[in-house]
């Protein structure tokens, strides 16, 4: 039972970091109906921007500390905010009214570009990441050895989560959000400006990418160029699972997602881990083709 | 394509195809690999052209069934000692089969279940199938699990290199071109419609996924005995990305076009490596003055993925099709 919490909270830090970079998806996917795949680059880019501001950041804040954990997180974020918004503006928006599958190319072009170019310039070589923030072990809650690092990840997810929802749910730019997932044109009509509302919902999944970035090296502190491949494909995985498009399907996807492959590893076999995401998905995209939480799309003729 | 002439140049291809591999000692090794590497990409290219640009289906798994053709392949020819040439022919021709019928039967497993999907769902459901045959393969201890495979005999020559691409490109044209075949395009541009006018739409997307995993199959047999080394690693998600990339690049639904792409996409990487070789350079004082091409092609290669998407988004070598009225 100690041994199956033991796993069950390895699996929701697990989960709650793809259900940050989930979210991404799922919001790009839901104003723009296309697959971003860069998405788990700027991931990759959220840890390199933490790895290469840690040092800087010592230099006023010692480290580690919360509040210098803190500010690394908030630069990392305000940063691949910026960058998400200019891809968006660059690589994307000119492709605005073309095919949905050229703007698929272009953003595997994009993310081959970020990894390529993140190969010249930080190196291929995996690199540790600094310890930013203090750890303490928590133990003997009923024999469970527990981590801070994990309750870090869980709690800073669930802020980011609930301060989403608030977004999404409570402000001007969030209804605008929403109205332009609904119909893009009627919102446009009633005065919505997409092409910022668009560029805001890059910059908002971009930085949530960044914290999860960050978190993830807080928790496994090898970061190279290539980290953002698998864990981007098992997010967007868990977004369709959640039911693409809605925000609360794909945290509980990323979840599920998560919990899954950190039961199926710490049980029954540990190689088959990479293979347990797609798996899940398969099996359920079987019995519900619209995902968990997604809304079935009636097709018009 | 234009399929009046279609059988003419199937055996035009087998006879040059033929006498290029006899030749085959006279070519640089180095090139020779690029041409196989060619070859292959023009298998896999065309064959997945069938389930993304004639039958409007996101295939992103390509590569998985590559890789069940090429370990098939690998483990039947691995039982072979040294044989005669006509016998090496032979076993190779069989090896290959069996890999494109295994992969046809992946590709079936595959096509069953995903019928109900659609658009971006199909994609990443292919895009799990291929990772998860990928995870399998890592796990078999009898086929080298993550170590990767040594396949001992380097049968893969120009002739079966081509040959084949050549069998490809005529059995998907002839299957399009058929009056059976129209129906991959009604699918292509209006399921619904399709459905309507009494087409069976799910044996058409099940056939276009086996025929296409078959030629995949075969693709792979052709890699691992041109390669001599196989690890489940190199077909991953990356590689089924590059066909991808090709049948995009080539214009969905051309064959000619995906021909030309395929060799371009392998020529490119390569091309960009010689410039980085060259030792001198006019105007240029430095040793080696375009050296950093050679660090940054993969960065060049993918703007320029970028850069075409934007200046030519239907394609390099697409011609017009008349869209469906949406």
């Amino acid at each position: 039972m100690t041994e199956f919490l033991q796993q069950l909270i390895n699996g929701l830090a697990f989960g709650s970091i793809l259900a940050l970079i989930a979210i991404g998806y799922t919001m790009v996917y839901g104003i723009l109906r296309f697959i971003n795949f860069a998405h788990g680059d700027i991931f990759m880019l959220g840890a390199f921007a933490g790895f290469y501001l840690a040092p800087k950041i010592a230099a006023l804040i010692p480290l580690p500390s919360i509040a210098g954990t803190l500010v690394v997180l908030g630069i990392s974020m305000a940063l691949c905010a910026g960058l998400g918004g200019l891809i968006e503006r660059l690589a994307y928006r000119p492709l605005r009214k073309r095919p949905k599958l050229t703007v698929l190319i272009t953003a595997i072009g994009v993310s081959l570009f970020i990894e390529y170019a993140g190969q010249f310039f930080f190196g291929a070589a995996p690199k540790k990441f600094p310890d930013i923030l203090p750890v303490w072990q928590v133990t003997r809650i009923g024999g469970l050895s527990l981590n801070s690092n994990q309750l870090v990840v869980l709690g800073v997810s669930l802020v980011l989560l609930l301060a989403l929802r608030f977004i999404v749910l409570k402000t001007k730019i969030g209804t605008a959000m929403r109205a332009v997932s609904f119909n893009p044109e009627a919102a446009a009509l009633m005065g919505v400006n997409t092409d910022h509302v668009i560029s805001f919902t890059f910059a908002l999944g971009s930085a949530l990418a960044a914290a999860a970035g960050i978190l993830w090296a807080i928790n496994y502190p090898s970061i190279d160029p290539l980290m953002g491949i698998l864990p981007g494909l098992k997010a967007f995985v868990a977004a369709v699972l959640g039911g693409i498009g809605s925000l609360p399907g794909a945290a509980l996807g990323g979840i599920i997602i998560g919990v899954t492959e950190t039961l199926v590893s710490g049980y029954i076999s540990s190689t088959y881990r990479d293979a347990i995401a797609f798996a899940v998905l398969i099996l359920i995209l079987l019995v519900k083709p619209s995902g968990l939480l997604g809304k079935k799309e009636i097709e018009k003729v | 394509m234009n399929f009046r002439h279609a059988k003419t140049i199937l055996l035009a291809a087998w006879g040059v195809s033929l006498l290029a591999s006899l030749a085959a000692s006279r070519i640089n090794p180095y090139w020779l690999y690029v041409f196989y590497d060619i070859g292959i990409g023009i298998v896999m290219a065309v064959s997945l052209n069938l389930i993304n640009g004639y039958t409007g289906q996101f295939s992103l798994g390509h590569a998985g069934f590559m890789a069940v053709g090429a370990y098939v392949s690998a483990v039947i020819t691995n039982q072979c000692g040294d044989l005669s040439m006509f016998a090496a022919n032979g076993i190779f021709a069989l090896a290959l089969l069996a890999g494109g019928l295994s992969a046809a039967l992946a590709g079936l497993l595959v096509g069953i279940p995903t019928l109900r999907l659609r658009g971006d769902y199909l994609a990443i459901v292919t895009l799990g199938f291929g990772e998860i045959i990928r995870v399998l393969l890592q796990n078999m201890d009898k086929v080298g699990a993550a170590r990767g495979l040594s396949v001992m005999h380097g049968w893969t020559n120009l002739f079966w290199t081509f040959g084949l691409a050549a069998v490809t490109v005529y059995v998907v044209a002839a299957l399009v071109n058929s009056t059976y075949g129209r129906g991959f395009m009604a699918v292509h541009d209006d399921e619904v419609a399709a459905e309507a006018m009494g087409l069976n739409t799910t044996k058409y997307k099940v056939t276009a996924f086996v025929v296409g995993a078959f030629f995949a199959g075969i693709a792979g047999g052709l890699y691992a005995h041109s390669k001599q080394f196989i690890t489940p690693g190199g077909f991953g998600f990356m590689q089924s990305i590059t066909f991808v990339v090709m049948v995009i690049l080539g214009g969905m639904g051309n064959t000619i076009g995906v021909i030309l792409a395929a060799i371009l996409l392998t020529l490119l990487p390569e091309g960009l490596r010689m410039l980085a070789g060259i030792e001198h350079l006019a105007g240029f004082s430095a040793n080696r003055p375009l050296s950093w091409l050679g660090e940054t092609r993969m960065i060049i290669y993918s703007l320029l993925l970028i850069v075409l998407m934007l200046a030519r988004p239907q394609g390099l070598f697409s011609r017009k099709r008349n869209a469906p009225v949406k």
